[in-house]
């Protein structure tokens, strides 16, 4: 059984929410499991935002927030830096041999946090997410797709069609509606891009080039690992 | 809208060809409510409720449901909810934690006015400090009442607690409401497969002729005992009316045992009936209880599940056969009180081997390391675990 309980930390802007279900639909699209929840205070930029996702290829049972996660995604260094998070510090709850993601171009770990995410046996990722999305799509906004784009890099999950499908459904559906302030901001990205479909270009550009990165790097998972509790 | 065309219960509940969708709990509730042919809906919104009767309501706008109000709050919608289905109507309405305390004095009179409807809970903090996150201590002010009251583990008991209990709650010899009760957010805002029957097909109409009570003459009970003299005043004869009236409402609730039988599979789900160790829950605790289940299985270890799908009809019997070898009961819940371990203990005979709990309050998650916590223990293993939380 393959299994992710991820917990994904941001802040309010970065697509938090929106790249959770993104996750979800394209284990759906690829036929396999996944179950997400959402938990956020009052909805504005840069307050902290967390998004709990479980992927599998097995039936998921289990709900609510992930309170021991194998898989950290940190969207925004200010998670770590400024503690914007409900749950601090950033690795609480973290199994031994899981994994961390974090978006910073520079190293934010202090050598009392990296003692203890060695002791777990955790792996660290860093890669300046922001950045890249910057580069890609000439956008900040794209952040969310670097990251989830270099998590299916290293677990392999899903291919690229079921991504892509998953993306269609998310900013092509015309149904989904998370909140009032994320439907005020896909029209501000829809109006950056003129057409839907350019931005779902420039997005899979940039979940293209963070898969490549976890190839180039080597962090790509070969074998299938057990989850232990 | 589509044409739906009137199937019989069994055909819809039981062998209608099934599609799987991916929807949240809300919309379990609303495809539930879709194909039940219900006249009328009445409530007043509350988190986590309220996107339950928003869509609702839409099916109102769509023309499934005759007729949707907003009533002035939830004191006002459970009464005019009693007083829609007493006129023969089919009625749904839901609430949560504080709206469902604020109606209860209406819901607890339901069955004893004979009202057969539907009521769903989405759970909700209701003791301070209160929040909007479900723990699920309003249910033990359910079980005490009358009602007849179910507790889904995830969207697809949603759907199905729900269309069945519509059914359930209208056979005459059964004649109570039926409660759906589910964890809100958990359930309700989580996305999870169900497998849906077509949504051109309705459950018939509400035939309110076919009932052991008159639906709405005042001169024969259950209108008459609410004004009549003798009942109303103390004495003798008002006693003996209550405790005949409610002793048959309690028979009734028993006799919806073989209906949930027929429609739901029975009042319990056992995985794993030969093991040492049950976990016995019910609700979002059953499916971290399925999980834990499975991780102490793939561990090695003899665990079992105990799921209660039915809280009223308890399963007593039922909880006394499967548990008659059980070395240890682990009851994992989303309240402070407990209310599940008081009646596993005392439904069997030997309540010592019940751990009372796991518990998180408040309307937390309730983590599957819990449990395996509590699993570990049975079975003397000890576990060290180097998570900083």
């Amino acid at each position: 059984m393959k299994r992710y309980n991820i917990r994904i930390a941001g802040v309010g802007g970065q697509g938090v929410v929106t790249s959770a279900h993104i996750l979800g639909n394209a284990m759906s699209a690829a036929g396999k499991y996944a179950s997400l929840v959402p938990f956020f205070g009052s909805e504005k930029r840069m307050a902290p935002v967390e998004a709990y996702v479980r992927v599998s290829d097995q039936p998921i049972y289990e709900v609510g927030e992930v309170v021991y996660p194998n898989v950290i995604m940190i969207y925004h260094p200010q998670v770590i830096t400024h503690g914007k998070s409900y749950t601090m510090p950033f690795y609480s709850g973290l199994k031994e041999n899981g994994m961390v993601i974090i978006n910073s171009d520079v190293d934010i770990i202090t050598d009392e946090d990296k003692k203890v995410l060695e002791d777990l046996n955790a792996r660290v990722y860093m890669i300046p997410a922001t950045q890249i999305a910057r580069d890609i799509a000439g956008t900040e906004l794209a952040t969310n797709m670097a990251m989830i784009g270099l998590f299916f890099g290293i677990t392999r999950l899903v291919n690229l069609e079921h991504i892509e499908k998953a993306l269609i459904e998310r900013f092509l559906g015309g149904t989904f509606v998370a909140s009032g302030g994320t439907t005020a901001l896909d029209s501000a990205i829809e109006k950056k891009f003129k057409k839907k479909q350019e931005l779902l270009a420039k997005n899979m550009e940039v979940i293209k080039y963070a898969i490549k990165l976890a190839e180039e790097n080597g962090w790509v998972e070969t074998e299938t690992e057990e989850v232990k509790t | 809208m589509p044409e739906q065309r009137v199937v019989e219960p069994e055909y819809l509940i039981l062998e209608a060809p099934r599609e799987r969708k991916f929807i949240t709990g809300s919309q379990a509730f609303a495809e539930a409510v879709k194909r039940a042919n219900v006249d009328i809906a009445i409530a007043y919104p509350i988190t986590p409720q309220s996107e339950t009767m928003h869509l609702v309501g839409d099916l109102y706008a769509q023309g499934y449901i005759k007729d949707y109000y907003r009533a002035e709050e939830e004191y006002g919608a459970m009464s005019a909810i009693a007083g829609a289905v007493r006129g023969g109507a089919r009625a749904f309405t839901a609430t949560s934690g504080p709206g469902l305390l604020r109606g209860l004095e209406a819901i607890v009179s339901w069955p004893g006015h004979r009202i057969p409807a539907v009521l769903g809970i989405m759970t909700r903090v209701v003791n301070a400090p209160l929040s909007i996150q479900p723990d699920n201590v309003e249910i033990a002010y359910l079980l005490n009442s009358g009602l007849i009251v179910f507790h889904a583990e995830n969207q697809q008991d949603v759907f199905d607690f729900t269309l069945a209990g519509f059914v359930i709650s209208e056979k005459v010899d059964v004649y109570l409401p039926v409660v759906v009760a589910t964890e809100g957010f958990f359930v309700t805002h989580a996305k999870g497969y169900v497998d849906l029957p077509p949504e051109d097909m309705k459950l018939p109409p509400r035939d309110p002729y076919k009932a052991p009570v008159p639906p709405t003459d005042c001169e024969i009970p259950p209108a008459r005992i609410q004004r009549d003299a003798p009942v109303q005043k103390s004495n003798f004869m008002s006693y003996l009316i209550h405790a005949v009236w409610q002793q048959e409402i309690w028979s009734a609730n028993r006799r919806a045992v073989k209906w949930i039988k027929h429609y739901l599979g029975g009042l319990i789900e056992v995985v794993n009936p030969d093991a040492e160790v049950f976990i016995v829950a019910s609700g979002c605790a059953a499916a971290q209880g399925r999980e834990a289940q499975r991780y102490a299985t793939m561990e090695g270890l003899n665990v079992g599940l105990v799921k209660i799908k039915s809280l009223r009809p308890f399963p007593t019997n039922e909880l006394r056969e499967v548990l008659k070898n059980a070395k240890t009961v682990i009851v994992p819940e989303h309240n402070i009180v407990g209310w599940l371990a008081k009646e596993v203990k005392a439904a069997i005979p030997n309540s010592g081997i019940v751990v009372d709990g796991p518990r998180v309050y408040g309307g937390m998650t309730l983590p599957v390391e819990l449990i395996m916590d509590e699993i570990y223990k049975a079975f003397g293993i000890k576990k060290e675990r180097k998570t900083v939380v």
